[in-house]
């Protein structure tokens, strides 16, 4: 779950990273209000999820709160990359010397969460070269040791004992401190600004693994998905929409891949991406089959291996589905293997509806009926 | 021979009075698994499938010899329960349970690596020594013995490469999910190095997907192998995945997309299979079979 940047500035602010002057508003008032507090030039921030809002127009400045409420005004209106702007953030504007970027994410191949920091940062960090990058890896067993902060420190060619040295030696080991403490998979501050003595986070990106939310009762919920996406997050499937024509539903992220693989190299187009996941129950799998059928599509392609998914299950949810629905409105194109098959095989037979043994098999079944070839 | 687990391997099941455990450890003993002992805390003293229930790891340990348990409780009690098992000194831990903190996870592998401990997972199907032993949850059916190893990260997918074989008449040495999470156990290299050793395997199957850069790392070792590898790499056709940041495209620096595995594979001398249904084809060619 990824956080607003206002919402990870005031963590930031929390564990004593020291953030701009400034709040959140909703409307021009607001924020014409929060201006007038800071009394002095501002900048009105969109809070949307996407990047790319600076050159979207999504960042405004004023001097005055009048100038500030027009500024909201404006970027309240703004749609950014689909998302419809909700809020902005405003705060003082800085007095920058020098940009750098701060971050700590995981790393899947060591296994192992990464701080990764550059003396070189703003909005072309990805494109500074190898050397202008420093990485350093946290054995979970030893932690953010201060050795270790100030061993990056002295990397980015900042000196030790400077109070840009101290704060970002200090900084370095908070953010290590809020991943822990709120399972965040991402924090990072790009960029990490000097501003005359002092070092302050100009933006905030935090995104919480969403596999420990069940254990961070105290964070603010953010949804930003499309209706079809949350009905899929609430049956704890992961959906992604595309722009075909055929449904697909499989049971595991890599199969849903492979089935969406194999569609397009036989001529078809999927209209999205459904991982139905391990163990869905009856339930749930005829929920994810409406979900399907309410995307309107051309034909629905459900792709099973049962391990621990159960074929039965699978057959009666189809089953429950055509008979609440009085049949299917489109085809319904069904390869079922694995656990069960047998069982859930009969289950189709009685509604009829065949199961295929091969995903290629039913890959052509299904072209060949929504484009007839 | 096989690879981590074979005939021999004794198998502790731990939480296996739920639903989904009690399933498999039935289908487990039909696969001729050794299922010595489960573990669900407060139950002691039952009996699942014939299997004596403990409430403790150390307990079972007492009064039985085990080589490698499987995990099957709630995401939260993960870490726990998987700790305890590696604690106990279980040499093979095979992580069922998907939706773990990847924090935890780290945890549980730095463990597992002090300890010198095997782990599976988290969020894998298992493993399978063909004929021999299979440990975690997919269908039974699908896996004979024979001499090609499969090394994947995804369970459906694995089934379905492994199903095709099976249905070519090419068993399998030994099955291998390391598990779909970011943080696990093994990595592709770990399990490529044990088949180049095993007398067993003559021909490696990987199953790799876009993202991370697991496939590239290996693709270097495969340069250096002597036995010969067919790939399959899933997600030619999905759309570009949610980036993190900035941070992730650092980590990565363009590595992670199908075009790139595939480039990487294909110079180490790897045969990559276009489609699921072209890896038998591609394993009889490597294999010699006609």
């Amino acid at each position: 779950m990824k956080l607003f940047e206002y919402m990870g500035k005031e963590l930031f602010a929390k564990y004593g990273i020291p953030v701009p002057k400034g709040r959140m508003a909703s409307t021009p008032e607001e924020a014409a209000k929060i201006a007038a507090e800071i009394g002095g030039p501002c900048v009105v921030k969109s809070q949307v999820l996407s990047g790319k809002r600076g050159k979207a127009g999504g960042i405004k400045f004023a001097n005055t709160p009048e100038e500030a409420q027009k500024a909201a005004e404006e970027v309240l209106s703004m749609t950014i990359q689909g998302l419809p702007v909700q809020a902005v953030l405003v705060e003082e504007k800085l007095k920058i010397d020098k940009e750098l970027y701060m971050s700590i994410t995981i790393d899947g191949s060591a296994k192992q969460a990464v701080l990764i920091a550059s003396a070189y940062g703003g909005m072309d960090i990805e494109e500074q070269p190898e050397e202008y990058i420093i990485k350093k890896h946290i054995d979970p067993e030893l932690g953010m040791m201060p050795f270790m902060a100030r061993d990056v420190v002295r990397r980015m060619g900042i000196p030790i004992r400077s109070p840009h040295g101290q704060e970002i030696i200090k900084i370095i080991q908070t953010l290590y401190k809020i991943c822990l403490e709120k399972d965040a998979e991402l924090v990072e501050i790009n960029p990490l600004v000097f501003s005359d003595d002092k070092v302050i986070a100009a933006d905030s990106k935090v995104t919480i693994d969403d596999d420990a939310l069940f254990r961070m009762k105290d964070l603010p919920i953010v949804d930003d998905r499309s209706p079809a996406e949350r009905a899929a997050k609430e049956l704890g499937l992961s959906f992604v929409e595309l722009d075909g024509d055929i449904a697909v539903m499989a049971n595991g992220a890599g199969i849903t891949m492979a089935t969406l693989d194999t569609l397009q190299a036989y001529g078809g187009y999927p209209k999205n991406f459904l991982d139905c996941g391990g163990g869905t129950g009856r339930e749930a799998t005829a929920k994810a089959l409406e979900i399907l059928l309410s995307l309107d599509p051309k034909a629905v392609f459900i792709n099973i291996f049962g391990g621990i998914t159960r074929c039965d299950d699978v057959a009666n949810a189809v089953k429950d589905v055509y008979e609440a629905r009085g049949g299917f409105p489109v085809p319904v194109v069904i390869r079922l293997v694995g656990t069960n098959q047998d069982i859930g095989r009969e289950i189709l037979a009685s509604i009829g509806v065949e199961a295929f043994d091969f995903m290629e098999d039913a890959a052509r079944k299904v072209i060949e009926l929504v484009y007839n070839k | 021979m096989a690879i981590i687990i074979d005939e021999n391997t004794n198998v502790l099941v731990m939480g296996i009075t739920g639903k989904q455990a009690s399933f498999h450890t039935k289908q487990m003993l039909a696969y001729g698994t050794k299922i010595v002992a489960g573990v669900t805390p407060g139950k002691g003293g039952a009996t699942v499938e014939g299997v004596p229930v403990y409430n403790t790891v150390r307990e079972a340990c007492e009064n039985h010899k085990i080589d490698a348990s499987v995990i099957f409780v709630p995401a939260p009690a993960t870490k726990d329960a998987a700790l305890e098992n590696i604690e106990a000194g279980i040499g093979v831990v095979v992580i069922i349970t998907e939706g773990v903190p990847v924090y935890d996870e780290i945890e549980i592998v730095a463990y597992a690596k002090r300890k010198g401990a095997i782990v599976l997972g988290p969020n894998t199907f298992g493993i399978v020594s063909g004929g021999k032993c299979k440990i975690g949850i997919p269908p039974n059916q699908y896996f004979i013995e024979g001499n090609v190893g499969v090394v994947a990260r995804s369970g459906t997918l694995t089934y379905e490469i492994t199903g095709n074989l099976t249905a070519n008449g090419i068993g399998q040495s030994t099955v291998v999910g390391m598990g779909g999470d970011r943080a696990v156990g093994l990595t592709f290299i770990d399990v490529l190095k044990m088949f180049e050793k095993d007398d067993q395997t003559k021909a490696v199957v990987m199953i790799g997907e876009i993202g991370g850069n697991n496939e590239e790392i290996a693709a270097e070792y495969i340069k250096e192998m002597t036995k010969p590898v067919v790939a399959f790499i899933a997600g030619k056709s999905a759309p570009p995945g949610k980036r993190m940041g900035h941070a992730g495209a650092i980590i990565e620096r363009g590595k992670g997309t199908y075009q790139g595995k595939v480039e990487a594979l294909t110079a180490a001398g790897a045969k990559v299979a276009p489609l699921p249904s072209d890896v038998p084809q591609l394993v009889k060619e490597v294999l010699g079979i006609k």
